[in-house]
């Protein structure tokens, strides 16, 4: 046996390396790439509001319309939605101390946030496909 | 409850302010305006696919007083999460983390949201004001 072999954790459980909560760095990694994708993501929401800025009901709605907007748009808002799920549980984690309130705020934001993207994807789709 | 009778560490109140903690509280509180404001984008969406109508009471809502007021508030907000959001991509890979660095990246993701922020509502405002 090698040195770095002596714990007493079974070996599975170091290869699987979930950790004692079972889900490992699961939510940090998605909160860092989420991070990634809203970079790009964001400046290109924000350019195209700046670009629509001016324009009237047809033209917003047919710049939206065109694929690649429609595309990105989804993917800004659920990643928006995934996101601030994730970094507004960190935030309830740390100040929530009680535990019934803690769960309800848990459970709330995130029925919230999958609603939202979920209403977000209907709204895209329904602009790009009618 | 946790028990508050235990000794408790000494929280923000005890600490001479430098950037560093503005950087950090900032990260946080912008986090969370963002995640409101991003009802405000869904509601755009929202009212776009709705019709005319519903669009247009969205754009006259966010080019009130108030609504640009939020609109600005969030727009900093934005850029400040992303530059900071950028320098924390950063520290994650491993890199920053000596201490004049550290004071200096704090001091461009103030600057460098300021700078955006200034940017963007100066070609809004040269392009015939918002909404």
């Amino acid at each position: 046996m090698s040195a770095h072999e002596k714990g007493l954790r079974n070996p599975l459980k170091r290869a699987l390396g979930l950790g004692s909560a079972q889900s490992g760095v699961g939510h940090w990694w998605t909160q860092r790439l989420t991070a990634a994708a809203l970079v790009a993501l964001g400046l290109w929401f924000v350019i195209t509001v700046l670009c629509l800025m001016h324009a009237d009901y047809a033209t917003a709605r047919a710049t939206v319309a065109k694929p690649w907007n429609a595309i990105l748009l989804i993917a800004f808002l659920v990643t928006a939605f995934w996101h601030a799920v994730l970094g507004l549980q960190v935030v309830i984690e740390d100040y929530v101390h009680t535990r019934w309130k803690e769960v309800v705020s848990m459970a709330l934001i995130k029925f919230l946030a999958v609603l939202g993207a979920l209403a977000s994807v209907l709204a895209v789709l329904r602009v790009a496909l009618t | 409850m946790a028990d508050t009778r235990r000794p408790l560490s000494p929280h923000l109140q005890v600490y001479k302010w430098q950037v560093q903690m503005v950087t950090s509280i900032l990260h946080r509180a912008t986090g969370i305006a963002l995640a409101v404001g991003t009802l405000l984008v869904l509601w755009g969406v929202l009212s776009l696919a709705g019709g005319e109508a519903s669009f247009s009471q969205f754009k006259t809502c966010v080019g009130s007083p108030i609504g640009l007021v939020l609109l600005f508030g969030w727009s900093w907000a934005l850029f400040y999460h992303l530059c900071n959001g950028i320098r924390h991509l950063i520290q994650d890979a491993g890199a920053g983390y000596a201490i004049p660095q550290f004071v200096r990246s704090s001091w461009l993701s103030v600057i460098g949201s300021i700078v955006l922020t200034v940017i963007v509502w100066a070609y809004v405002l040269t392009t015939g004001g918002a909404a």
